[in-house]
């Protein structure tokens, strides 16, 4: 299997810069600090920066990117594509940077498939660097402004990227305009309508400007002409329409319509590397839960899911996900680096569906959240922490719906569970 | 009575971050006097009414700032409705907006909407942070806190005043933050920069209504304390 290790036939200085890498990342597993994906990058890149490219070539690759659902899908992607039978390099944990894709490629040297998640502003750079066989665009709507681009501006970014990408595939979603925009400049494109729950940031044209008409997922522009692309696949209730017009049932453990959404995503890849469909969806059933998003624990008796949800579409997918009343929802913000420190997207969030069950508040930003709940007549308790609203909720189920920190910081009081 | 009619001005195309949370604050605090509120949202298809009382205008990148101040030009209503004596508050994109000019896309020169004498162009560097800072003691309004996300730097003519002078972060560039004349009111304060400064929120109300009775004081309790906290974790109280 020697030819099929890729490590071995790298240069000199990138083989030294995988294994100095290697190391830093043990070294940081061992001391506590994470999983040592980003560390191990960052010195490997440092000692040979073009160690990406030197690493990607000869694999095939797919990066996924998108504001919501890039960690799942990453995740359902690569094991519906288990079916073929070859090692996949993966950055499971989601350190979808320069540093972490590098650290995913170096740590599987033999593998001759990667999926990886990446963060939607390196798309250009990775798509040079990695050369993909495929690109999955999933969805593009505000996030974290103190620190991303703006998205207009980043649509533009995909688009040149990928018009100067002849040999990639782009798996994209048709019903989201921005990111149909952004993959209408690639020769090969597999459309997927995966749906569209926010659209606040889609109500105008991303080519002209011209206010989108709108009826049910169609859209099209008045004034420019463009719109919605012919799909291939669908995702309509809880089956998935094949190119071939088949209909099946998802049947997913992972629960609602962002995840059903990512799976037909999955499938569309799947097809593209000629997997059997049928043995790619048996797969995508089998994944319960993702790097801790809708893990189940127990806590003092009562079963705490944990959800976790980073921007407002994010939100309003994982509203709709809540078990429904009276299970009582504990609501947490953070405003640390991670999670943007501007909570002024809170106020895009509808939480009026939350009226009418026990509404617990916590998180560093509690009080930020407490007045956007407010504004919308939700009764609420402000809570210090998870024992706390525990003890509130009285209850013997509790779903925790939480933004990055919070949801980590939740995460580490319960036990990790994978 | 005639209801107090608020205009949130073109959410399809300015609103880029809790922008709603200005119009939800003034419907608030105007219900908790028993004023009617009519709320009216406004897409760039639609004409401006002429008859609303307090007109609010978000955030939004180049392109849309652009095309937003381009069909707003042509409707004239926004204008209509200021020169007869209506309330306009805009923030951030929406703020360099009203301006004689501000820089577009590739910072070229944007003619504004002229309804406040000030010129925007493009900074050296994006400014993002808390903002706070003092507001004119004519307007009797607390100290500004807020969050900021812009690369603009704003000039104020001689028919404009400074809202306030900042004591942290960048505001309009020169140590003022924002601006007005009349009844209109700009700031780079963005998104729901009512939330924090529920002052500010009353200022406009009592420019469109007069004076206000005060509020029951549970009523703000916990937007005085997030107030509070966000001034403390700044070193600002």
């Amino acid at each position: 299997m020697e030819e099929n290790n890729h490590r071995s036939r790298l240069p000199m200085r990138a083989r030294l810069a995988t294994t100095v890498g290697g190391a830093a990342a043990t070294v940081s597993r061992l001391a506590g600090k994470g999983d040592g994906s980003v560390i191990g990058g960052i010195i490997g890149l440092r000692l040979e920066p073009d160690l990406l490219s030197l690493l990607a070539q000869g694999r095939r690759v797919v990066l996924v990117t998108g504001t919501n659902g890039k960690t799942t899908t990453t995740r359902l992607i690569t094991a519906a594509l288990r079916p073929l039978g070859q090692e996949i390099a993966s950055n499971i944990y989601g350190a979808n940077m320069e540093a972490g894709l590098t650290s995913a490629l170096s740590r599987a040297p033999g593998a001759p498939l990667a999926v990886l998640e990446t963060d939607e502003k390196y798309i250009p750079a990775m798509v040079k660097a990695t050369s993909p066989r495929v690109v999955v665009l999933l969805n593009l709507s505000r996030d974290q402004m103190d620190r991303a681009a703006e998205i207009w501006l980043l649509a533009r970014r995909w688009r040149e990227a990928l018009g100067n990408a002849p040999g990639c595939r782009v798996v994209a979603n048709a019903d989201d305009p921005l990111v149909a925009w952004a993959a209408g400049a690639s020769r090969q494109v597999t459309w997927v309508a995966a749906g569209q729950r926010w659209r606040d940031d889609s109500w105008c044209c991303p080519h002209c400007g011209a206010h989108l008409e709108r009826a049910g997922d169609d859209w099209s522009c008045p004034e420019c002409g463009n719109r919605r692309p012919p799909v291939s696949w669908v995702l309509t209730g809880d089956a998935v329409i094949d190119p071939s017009g088949r209909a099946r049932p998802l049947d997913l453990a992972l629960p609602g319509r962002a995840n059903r959404s990512n799976a037909v995503v999955a499938l569309a890849v799947a097809d593209a590397f000629g997997v059997n469909i049928a043995h790619a969806l048996r797969e995508l059933r089998g994944v319960t839960s993702v790097a801790g998003r809708y893990t189940q624990v127990s806590r003092r008796g009562c079963d705490i899911r944990l959800l976790l949800a980073k921007n407002p579409a994010g939100w309003l997918e994982a509203l709709d996900v809540l078990a429904p009343p009276p299970v009582p929802v504990l609501l947490s913000v953070n405003a640390q680096g991670p999670d943007g420190r501007d909570t002024s997207w809170l106020w895009d969030v509808d939480y009026r569906r939350l009226r009418g069950r026990t509404v617990l508040v916590g998180g560093e930003r509690k009080l930020d959240l407490a007045v956007r709940l407010e504004a919308d007549e939700v009764p609420f308790r402000l809570v210090n922490d998870i024992d706390q609203a525990v003890d509130l909720a009285g209850a013997p189920h509790l779903e925790v719906l939480a933004n990055y920190t919070a949801f980590q910081q939740y995460r580490a009081v319960l036990g990790r569970t994978e | 009575m005639r209801p107090l009619r608020l205009v949130w001005i073109y959410p399809d195309l300015l609103s880029t971050y809790g922008d709603r949370g200005n119009l939800l604050v003034l419907e608030r605090r105007a219900r908790l006097r028993g004023l009617p509120v009519e709320i009216i949202e406004v897409n760039s298809d639609q004409a401006i009414p002429r008859d609303g009382d307090i007109y609010l205008m978000g955030g939004g990148e180049d392109l849309p700032q652009t095309l937003a101040t381009r069909r707003l030009q042509a409707d004239s209503g926004l204008h209509q409705a200021v020169a007869q004596g209506a309330v306009l508050f805009a923030v951030c994109a929406g703020y360099q907006m009203v301006g004689m000019e501000f820089g577009g896309a590739d910072d070229t020169p944007v003619a504004g909407l002229g309804l406040l004498d000030i010129r925007s162009g493009r900074g050296e560097q994006r400014a993002v942070g808390e903002i706070v800072a003092d507001v004119d003691p004519a307007l009797n309004v607390p100290r500004l806190t807020g969050f900021e996300n812009h690369q603009g730097v704003t000039r104020l003519g001689p028919r404009a005043r400074p809202l306030a002078r900042t004591t942290l972060g960048t505001g309009n560039g020169d140590g003022t933050e924002g601006a007005y004349a009349g009844r209109v009111l700009g700031t780079y304060l963005h998104g729901p920069a009512l939330v924090r400064n529920p002052g500010l929120a009353d200022l406009l109300l009592s420019w469109a209504v007069g004076p206000l009775p005060s509020l029951p004081e549970r009523a703000e309790e916990l937007a005085l304390r997030l107030r509070d906290e966000r001034l403390s974790a700044v070193n600002a109280r």
